[in-house]
């Protein structure tokens, strides 16, 4: 399998905060990895280092073998990762639509185009990606007043419009009900087996993280203390008393 | 310079040095109540100038007619500063309390209204003569310092901002009301939940920044006078120290002070036409080096211009387009209903509407609010004119190389601006804006200065006022539409994304900084398309037409309109110019106008059109 995503002892600290430390881990092409641990574990870190949201310290990262420490973000979108944020952010003034027409219009670069009209762009594609995640009946209304469970959706499509193969989902059912977590997992793992790209995502649900996770890296005070398939990660002494330790009795 | 042994040179520049310090003095003490204010009331007071010039009059005026000594004048002095504080509660606890609540651009309008205000009354007690300021008994004389010559007074302007930077810093830092400050410009919410008395410390931070924006305008009487311009040089001026210094930071104040009077001081030796110029040299600067400023933090990501409209924009539906045909046809018939006085109204109407549409493009869509766009209106009127002056350049073109040029001037601002957002935007603007007005003002032999340009007349087949009239409707309604085209096309669409998102652009590949700069780049274009065009309407051109007062025409002319629909800045522009014509020969309808502001934004804090669009859009559906 492919290794989509490859980082090599990242370092990152906040004055004397070391949030991130020697952390290393792969990714191929087809897995959905999850990453956990407590609060301050040091996740949003990571995940903010491989969008290149921050700069590492120390170590490197590689992204389909090329290396992007100290990219900006959307360098590192162009190489082809997707993100969707903790906190849903989507464009609050446009329609569900006009969301991912935004994404495809990047996509194909044709943001600075003054002449064509936006109604006639992309309509098709994106109007399938929507379909895909499953909000078609939403389409023309407005992100302003979306549900939250939507929203997350709606980020889906928009992080899905560049073909990426490195999709990066923090907290990807936060503010979801039981059934629709499961909903959006399983979507989530068919569209990783049938576009074959790679998936980190975090996540607070341990069902769902033992469910579709088929590797786990669990994290605490910025080290990374275990890593393996979930079955082996459950059994981890260390996990199971930092962090596991009542859930696992 | 004449030549001076090596002694005296070195005096020289020390004095120099000296006077630099002196003016910063003044600056600083404006500057840092400005900073105070926004910190805890999160308003940028437009008004602070005015109490700057205000304190300047009442001192003058309180000194002339106290006895004579040292005594009264220094009592003098910090009366004018305590009635400028005392002024700022009146206004704080009758308007400002009010509006709190009301959007930011709604308060900014409520204090250039009391800008207007002020700026009458003062011509009303003081008269429009400039005021040369009283000496300070015993201070009168002047020091020797290795040959050169330093007025006392200067030592004593030297003294006083550091003076009171300590005083400022011990108060902040050593006094319980001084934690509740910081407490507040910290977290406004928080410290509210736990229990400080929010509208009495609001009034006291007003009252203290108030007091030394007086102060400021009090003490540099003697050397400075007191003018009706020096409201808005001030303020401009003002907000460069806040850029520069870092927004927040009163030592960073002192030092942008510091830096800029310097700046003049030895900038005048080298380029004495505009210092000016060098103050936006140094703003350039420290923006690329420090985006912050130089001792400011990093800003926190101000979101505030999104809340502004966060509406869909939905293409015009049927009712309303057949709606917009019978405007335009009836606007072709208007020669027919109008006389000649009717028809120029018309015409200034159609290119202000054109002015505010582009400025609408950058502040709707691009969410930055400009208070400078009359640079670029002004500056197409005067590209235009001196093209005409210098080149005998025929109309038609001057038409179209106004554009160009000012498109390359926005192009320049515009790479500095977009770098900043919200109000740090907004003063940026202003600030340059400020600058070109004055460099027009200032530069008279190239720009004729304050006597402007005259005979700057259309070609013969255009001088008939119905004819130009249809050429001025064509090419607005061309410029207009374009802008509108841009709105739908996929570049306004990113627009709006950076507008409501940085964070999701930046994750999606767009670089928000190029195509904000696109954006303002064009806005300025278009701005300068109608001015072109506006100075052949009048024949002249005038270093108004660029000045601080006219970009807040178009702000207002668009809150008038409405900022939530493309119709907005055309309907506002139409009542503005019609209301300005009504009552600008009126004396001191500066006054009027200014209580016209303030009324409405009272009246209505959600926007005029807004509370229009509220009850009718309905009947305007599909």
């Amino acid at each position: 399998m492919a290794i989509i995503l490859k980082v090599q002892n990242l370092h990152k600290a906040f004055g004397g905060l070391r949030a991130v430390v020697d952390v290393s881990f792969q990714l191929e092409a087809g897995q959905l990895m999850a990453m956990i641990g407590p609060n301050g574990a040091g996740k949003s870190t990571c995940f903010n280092l491989i969008n290149g949201q921050l700069n590492p310290d120390q170590g490197s990262i590689f992204i389909m073998g090329q290396k992007v420490n100290g990219e900006k973000p959307r360098d590192v979108w162009k190489l082809g990762v997707g993100r969707t944020f903790q906190i849903t952010s989507t464009f609050p003034s446009m329609t569900v639509l006009e969301n991912v027409q935004m994404s495809l219009l990047s996509h194909n670069r044709r943001t600075k185009s003054l002449l064509t009209n936006v109604s006639r762009l992309y309509v098709a594609e994106a109007m399938a990606l929507i379909d895909l995640v499953g909000i078609a009946d939403q389409a023309h209304r407005s992100c302003g007043v979306l549900a939250y469970g939507d929203l997350k959706r709606v980020e889906l499509a928009v992080a899905l419009a560049n073909q990426p193969k490195l999709l990066l989902m923090d907290e990807p059912t936060a503010g979801m009900g039981p059934a629709e977590r499961q909903g959006l997992m399983k979507l989530t793992e068919s569209i990783v087996h049938t576009r074959e790209m790679g998936v980190l995502f975090t996540e607070h649900d341990m069902k769902v993280v033992f469910d579709y996770a088929n590797r786990v890296i669990v994290l605490n005070r910025g080290k990374m203390i275990a890593a393996g398939p979930p079955d082996e990660v459950q059994k981890n002494n260390e996990v199971k008393k930092i962090y596991l330790g009542t859930a696992s009795s | 310079m004449p030549k001076l042994e090596k002694g005296i040179l070195l005096g020289f520049y020390f004095v120099q040095f000296l006077t630099g310090l002196s003016d910063a003095s003044a600056l600083f003490l404006v500057a840092c109540g400005l900073s105070l204010i926004f910190g805890v009331l999160r308003i940028v007071n437009l008004a602070h100038g005015s109490f700057y010039m205000v304190g300047a009059y009442l001192a003058y005026y309180l000194i002339a007619n106290f006895p004579q000594g040292a005594f009264f004048f220094w009592a003098g002095i910090l009366l004018a500063a305590l009635t400028v504080g005392t002024i700022g509660i009146v206004i704080e606890t009758l308007l400002l309390r009010r509006l709190y609540y009301a959007p930011e651009l709604f308060i900014l309008f409520a204090t250039f209204g009391i800008v207007l205000i002020f700026q009458d009354l003062s011509r009303w007690f003081f008269g429009a003569e400039d005021i040369l300021g009283q000496q300070a008994p015993g201070l009168a004389g002047s020091i020797d310092i290795m040959g050169v010559l330093l007025p006392q007074y200067d030592v004593v302007l030297i003294v006083i901002a550091p003076l009171i930077l300590v005083g400022l810093w011990f108060f902040l830092y050593r006094t319980r009301w001084g934690i509740l400050v910081r407490a507040a410009t910290e977290d406004r919410e928080m410290s509210d939940a736990l229990g400080v008395n929010q509208s009495r410390l609001f009034t006291g931070v007003f009252f203290l920044g108030s007091c030394l924006a007086g102060l400021g305008g009090a003490i540099q009487l003697p050397k400075g006078g007191a003018n009706l311009l020096m409201d808005l040089n001030i303020i401009a001026a003002a907000f460069v120290v806040v850029v520069v210094g870092g927004m927040g930071s009163i030592p960073g104040a002192y030092l942008a002070a510091v830096i800029i009077g310097e700046l003049s001081a030895f900038g005048v030796l080298i380029f004495p036409q505009s210092t000016l110029v060098l103050m936006f040299l140094l703003m350039a600067v420290v923006l690329v080096m420090r985006p912050h400023g130089l001792l400011g933090n990093a800003e926190p990501e101000v979101q505030g211009a999104a809340k502004m409209s966060t509406a869909t924009l939905k293409p015009a539906s049927k009712k309303l387009k057949l709606l917009g045909l019978a405007l335009l046809i009836l606007l072709f018939m208007m020669p027919v209903f109008v006389g000649s006085f009717g028809l120029v109204l018309m015409t200034e109407i159609a290119l202000f509407a054109l002015a505010s549409m582009s400025l609408y493009f950058i502040m709707g869509p691009g969410g930055m609010v400009s208070f400078g766009h009359a640079a670029f209106f002004g500056g197409g009127a005067y590209a235009a004119a001196l093209t005409v002056h210098y080149m005998q350049t025929p109309m038609e073109l001057a038409i179209l190389l106004a554009p160009l040029l000012v498109g390359l001037v926005a192009l320049i601002i515009g790479w500095f601006c977009v770098r900043l957002s919200g109000v740090y935007l907004a003063m940026l603007t202003l600030a340059c804006a400020q600058i070109c007005w004055s460099i027009v003002f200032q530069w008279g032999k190239f720009t004729g200065g304050d006597d402007g340009i005259l005979g700057i007349w259309p070609s013969a087949w255009a001088s008939d006022k119905t004819v130009f009239y249809y050429l001025t409707l064509i090419l607005c309604i061309g410029g207009i539409m374009a802008l509108r085209h841009f709105i739908f096309a996929p570049f306004g669409y990113t627009l709006r994304a950076c507008r409501d998102s940085s964070l999701r652009v930046d994750s999606i590949g767009i670089n928000r900084h190029r195509h904000q700069w696109f954006a303002f780049t064009l806005a300025g274009t278009f701005a300068g398309f109608a001015g072109g065009i506006y100075v052949f309407s009048k024949g002249n051109v005038f270093p108004d037409v660029m000045a601080i007062p006219r970009s807040f025409d178009f702000l207002f002319m668009i809150l008038l309109g409405g900022i939530e629909t493309l119709f907005g800045p055309i309907a506002g522009s139409a009542a503005f110019t019609w209301l300005h014509d009504q009552i600008a020969r009126i004396d001191y309808w500066q006054l009027i106008l200014g209580c016209i502001f303030i009324l409405l934004v009272i009246a209505f804090p959600d926007g005029i059109a807004g509370s229009i669009h509220t009850r009718l859009g309905r009947y305007f559906e599909d």
